[in-house]
């Protein structure tokens, strides 16, 4: 899933089995929320590099805990690669790939995301 | 179990060595023999009177502010058992045997080969009729400590006879126990060995303006059944009496020289076993050290010569080339009922040419007494009653020798008058840094070459610091001084983000008046997106500092887990939620409030640690609106969830209580208020009892509060939790603006300069300069700093504004408080059973036959 994660580069890839969750209103700066879809639960995170959006879908559940809690996390980086840290035990995850920080054979799924006409949308079938 | 009849007993051919006392100075030398591997040649046992393995007698005055034995204990646990050393407590050695080379207690006899003395001294207790039981209680044990207590119960007033040292060290105590506290003293004037005439009387002026009687040049003659209600009347040689409740005897020690005068050993005519310069007794297989010694017809009631004796036994029984003895430094600092007092070398001007400086400050009642050589180029000696800044200095004058300024004077002219400081590159390798260990500042530079490259290291590698304490302001130097000579420096980084202290941020944030992440990132920060460490580190230095609400949109994404959502996040994700209930104190329609509102929400509610109400159980979308309905009822957040003000417990006191001294309940009420909503490095907590029975538990606090007669008894820095310590007294009997005045100076300096997730008590501990530092800058404002602290804290607090509230009127905050962005269900996954008429989270094996059921 190495997406080039700019606005541009997201639209311009084909909608085929991508779905609307929000308005990207509803997205915070440096920080998560939750969306839903079929049965999923999403945290989608937004990080503003200059004029760029970037935007990522990881699991909300916590492997750690079994609580769905991700997207309430604190986003960060570390050595360069932005991570959310789990709120219940401070278990750090790479948004690029889910991967666990602590114990790298523990990963989160994550989605492809873009950014289409103001709206958010996943790849719920990757 | 073996049955071989062949088999013999092991027989211990070792020479035996034998310790009498398990006091800090005997327990010194069987460090030191087991440093240097003489337990491998010889069986060592110890016998020691009392009850308690070897305790830190220095600090025994501890063990009414806070310390039990256990922390008072000297050395490792199981140094003795891991190294064969037999140690008998509660075993007093009755007689020494001579002729059969034998010590005999009650219990059995045993051989020694070689003997050392180490009983040190007994309190000096004056024959006078009618001193018994409570009017005949002495400061020297644990024990002794235990039965001042117990008597100090049903007491209200309490006299120590002796103001020496000690003497005005037990009138401390018994000042602390909260008794009205008198020193007799039959000499003209107070600490009569240390300090001269007018010293005496500069400490005779502060100790009454502390409250406590101080009454000179009597002679008590007999103790009498008391009068107005007192237990005891104390009748003085003048005609004069003095009624009390219990009489502590401090009027000097004496050589516990018992043994030793038995077994026909040579005893010194004031007393103590006479020692050589190899600290051997009159019998060359028996040694004395400590304070029961006597060399060149001095006793030594110190505790460093007695190490440096111990020291040079222990190397000459492990057959080591030792030092001799040479006598030793009777300089003392030290701090009795908060004020400060010192005396170096030749205090009394008594060498031959002597001169003195005097300068002396009625208005502070300050002393002090510069004694010069003759020709004005040597520093002898000096006396300081009110400030010890001037002590470090000026010992390292006398120890070492170094010449004198041109005008010595300037050595105790007030600061601001350019007393030359003597920075630790004047002091040669030989100085000495720590007197109770012998530690030089060269062993310092070796040490730091060895890899000591932190204080704790060092502290453990060299033991500096780790006796009186006296040194540690000067370890401290030396060894940064050693850093710096290297060009190293502490890594101090908060995290990968920032190369800075949270004290250094703190600062710029402040002087550059940051009010966000980016800026400080910017101008001070590595780059990148900030961490879970540095994003809520930044957002309460951002909080204490400017106060402004936690949700503003570009403070929201730093707050850490809890604040982020102004509630506590519980196991499952689900939220707890819990309204300041200030001091405990709520109404009957307050408290149907919160059953209404858990009731209707289904919140599992207990009571808390705290003295308040919490409940559990709410999603985030609930939050808003159960917030809502509190808000309405005249609730506001409890800050449960901040690094920040959590409770002020407090104690009915004398609104209802028969023995309350001053209204607790609004002094809490009063306190809570003002520091609701700062936020700090880590959280606190204050607690308010309104008599010394302190039914709040005030002691255990960040910040504790005891109502006295007169005032209010400040103590800080205590904490439960996981490393408990108990609060210090910091000041006694404040008026209420006092009071809030010292608090908001100390919760300021706190607040910024500790570290992060750094309790008070931890930084209370890692303070330079420790309790007497902290005193300085916050009452006698020596860093001039406090009018400051004070608007700081008056910002805040003007600034406090309940963030539930803030966030309620904010839409755009409120959108935050959803559980999903694009569905208003709750979060399918939860899983609750129901137990004890309330819900709580499944466990994990509970959850397939709650799916089952609801699948049914
Ligand atoms: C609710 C409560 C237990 C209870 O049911 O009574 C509680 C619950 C928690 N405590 Fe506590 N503590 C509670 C009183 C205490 C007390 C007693 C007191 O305050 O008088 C102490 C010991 C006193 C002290 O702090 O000095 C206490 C010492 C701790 C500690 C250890 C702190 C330390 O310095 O060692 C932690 C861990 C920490 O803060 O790092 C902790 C942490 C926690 C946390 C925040 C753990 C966590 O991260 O989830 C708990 C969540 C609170 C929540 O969800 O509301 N709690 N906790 C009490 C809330 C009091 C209140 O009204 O605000
Ligand atoms: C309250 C207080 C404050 C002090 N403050 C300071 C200070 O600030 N600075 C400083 O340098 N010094 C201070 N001192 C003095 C310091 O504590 C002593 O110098 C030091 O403890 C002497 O050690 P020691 O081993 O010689 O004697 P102790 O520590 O008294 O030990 C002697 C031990 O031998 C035991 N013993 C005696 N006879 C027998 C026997 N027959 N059989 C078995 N055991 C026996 C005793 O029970 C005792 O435990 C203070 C003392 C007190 C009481
Ligand atoms: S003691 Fe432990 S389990 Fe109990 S409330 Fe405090 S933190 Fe939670
Ligand atoms: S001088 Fe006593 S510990 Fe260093």
């Amino acid at each position: 899933m190495t997406l080039d994660r700019s606005e541009k580069a997201l639209d311009a890839e084909s909608a085929g089995q991508w779905r609307r969750l929000c308005s990207i209103d509803e997205l915070v700066p440096g920080a998560g929320v939750t969306a839903w879809c079929r049965g999923e639960q999403i945290a989608l995170f937004l990080l503003l590099a200059g004029s760029e959006r970037n935007v990522y879908a990881l699991a909300n559940g916590d492997p750690f805990s079994g609580a769905n809690v991700i997207g309430r996390g604190i986003v960060g980086d570390i050595a360069a690669q932005p991570v959310v840290a789990s709120p219940l035990y401070k278990q750090h995850f790479r948004l690029a790939d889910g991967r666990c920080i602590e114990s790298p054979e523990i990963a989160l799924r994550t989605w492809p995301v873009r950014l289409r006409d103001g709206w958010v949308e996943i790849d719920m079938d990757s | 179990m073996n049955q071989d009849k062949n088999l013999s007993v092991p027989v211990d051919r070792r020479p035996s060595l034998i310790v009498i006392g398990n006091g800090m100075v005997g327990h010194h030398c069987v460090e030191r023999l087991i440093e240097l591997g003489a337990h491998h040649h010889h069986a060592i046992s110890v016998f020691g009177e009392e009850r308690h393995p070897a305790y830190d007698r220095v600090h025994l005055s501890e063990y009414f502010s806070g310390r039990d034995a256990a922390s008072l204990a000297l050395g490792e646990a199981g140094l003795y058992a891991d190294h064969g050393v037999v140690l008998h407590l509660g075993e007093k050695v009755e007689k020494i045997d001579r002729t059969t080379r034998e010590v005999v207690t009650l219990r059995g006899r045993y051989r020694f080969d070689r003997l050392v003395l180490a009983t040190g001294s007994y309190p000096f207790v004056p024959a006078i009729p009618g001193s018994e039981g409570d009017a005949r209680l002495v400061y020297r044990t644990l024990d002794d400590l235990d039965m001042i207590r117990a008597a100090a119960a049903n007491a209200r007033r309490g006299v120590v006879v002796g103001g020496g040292l000690l003497g005005l060290e037990a009138a401390n105590a018994l000042k602390r126990l909260g008794l009205e506290a008198h020193v007799v003293e039959f000499a003209p004037r107070l600490m009569p060995v240390q300090l001269d005439a007018e010293g005496g009387a500069a400490l005779a002026a502060r100790i009454e303006a502390l409250g406590v009687g101080v009454h000179l040049s009597k002679a008590t003659e007999a103790i009498v059944a008391g009068e107005n209600g007192h237990r005891y009347r104390m009748r003085f040689a003048d005609g004069t009496a003095l009624d009390t409740d219990l009489v502590v005897f401090s009027a000097g020690i004496r050589p516990q020289d018992g043994l030793a005068r038995d077994c026909g050993l040579e005893i010194a005519a004031r007393g103590g076993v006479v020692v050589n310069d190899h600290c051997a007794s009159s019998d060359p297989a028996i040694y004395a050290i400590g304070e029961c010694a006597s060399w060149r017809d001095r006793v030594f009631g110190l505790v460093a010569p007695g190490y440096r004796m111990a020291r040079l036994v222990a190397e000459r029984l492990a057959g080591q080339p030792s030092e001799l003895f040479t006598g030793a430094d009777m300089s003392t600092k030290l701090k009795l009922l908060g004020v400060d007092v010192g005396s170096i070398g030749d205090a009394h001007g008594a060498s031959p040419g002597a001169r003195s400086y005097r300068f002396v400050d009625e208005r502070s009642a300050s002393y002090r007494r510069l004694v010069v050589s003759e020709d004005g180029k040597r520093v002898l000696g000096a006396v300081l009653v009110g400030d010890n800044s001037f002590y470090d200095t000026l010992l390292q004058y006398v120890a070492n020798a170094i010449a004198a300024p041109l005008a010595p004077e300037a050595l105790i002219l007030p600061a601001g008058e350019g007393a030359p400081a003597l920075g630790i590159d004047a002091l040669p390798d030989s100085a000495t840094i720590c007197s109770c260990h012998n530690v030089s500042k060269g062993t310092i530079r070796a040490a730091v070459d060895q890899g000591c490259l932190d204080l704790a290291s060092l502290k453990r590698e060299t033991r500096a610091s780790t006796g009186c304490g006296g040194c540690s302001a000067l370890l401290k130097q030396a060894f940064e001084a050693e850093l710096a000579a290297r060009g190293m420096a502490v890594d101090a980084s908060l995290c990968e983000h920032f190369s800075h202290t949270r004290q250094a941020l703190f600062d710029l944030v402040r002087l550059e008046g940051i009010e966000d992440f980016d800026t400080l990132m910017r101008r001070h920060g590595n780059g990148g997106l900030g961490c879970d460490i540095c994003k809520p580190a930044v957002a309460s230095i951002l909080a204490s500092n400017w106060n402004r609400p936690i949700l503003d949109p570009a403070l929201a994404p730093l707050q850490d887990t809890n604040d982020a959502f102004m509630a506590n996040m519980q196991k499952d994700g689900t939220y707890s939620v819990v309204p300041r209930i200030a001091g405990g104190e709520i109404t009957p329609d307050k408290l149907i409030v919160l059953g209404e509102v858990a009731k209707k929400y289904d919140l599992y509610t207990k009571i808390t640690g705290g003295q308040r109400i919490d409940m559990f159980g709410a999603e985030l979308h609930q939050l808003p609106s159960i917030w809502a309905e509190l808000i309405a009822a005249g609730f506001e957040t409890g800050h449960a969830y901040g690094k920040s003000t959590r409770t002020v417990k407090s104690c009915v006191g004398s609104s209802w209580c028969r023995y309350g001294v001053q209204d607790s309940v609004a002094m809490a009420l009063r306190l809570e208020h003002r520091y609701k909503g700062l936020r700090s490095p880590h959280k606190l907590k204050f607690a308010v009892s309104g008599c010394t029975r302190e039914c709040a538990e005030a002691q255990s606090k960040d910040i504790g509060v005891i109502a006295t007669e007169r005032g209010w008894n400040l103590y800080v820095c205590g904490n439960g939790g996981m490393r408990p310590r108990h609060a210090e007294l910091f000041a006694t009997d404040l008026d209420d603006e006092t009071l809030v005045r010292y608090i908001d100076r100390l919760l300021m300096f706190y607040v910024r300069t500790a570290d992060r997730l750094q309790r008070t008590s931890v930084w209370r501990e890692n303070l330079d300069g420790g309790l007497d530092y902290l005193k300085s800058v916050v009452i006698d404002d020596c860093l001039g700093v406090c009018a400051e602290l004070e608007r700081q804290m008056a910002l805040v607090v003007e600034r406090y504004e309940c963030e539930w509230a803030n966030a309620l009127s904010d839409p755009e905050k409120l959108k935050r408080f959803r559980t999903f962005v694009n569905q208003t269900q709750g979060d399918p996954g939860l899983r609750y059973v129901r137990e004890r008429g309330q819900r709580r989270p499944a466990r994990a094996d509970e959850i397939p036959s709650v799916v089952s059921e609801e699948s049914a």
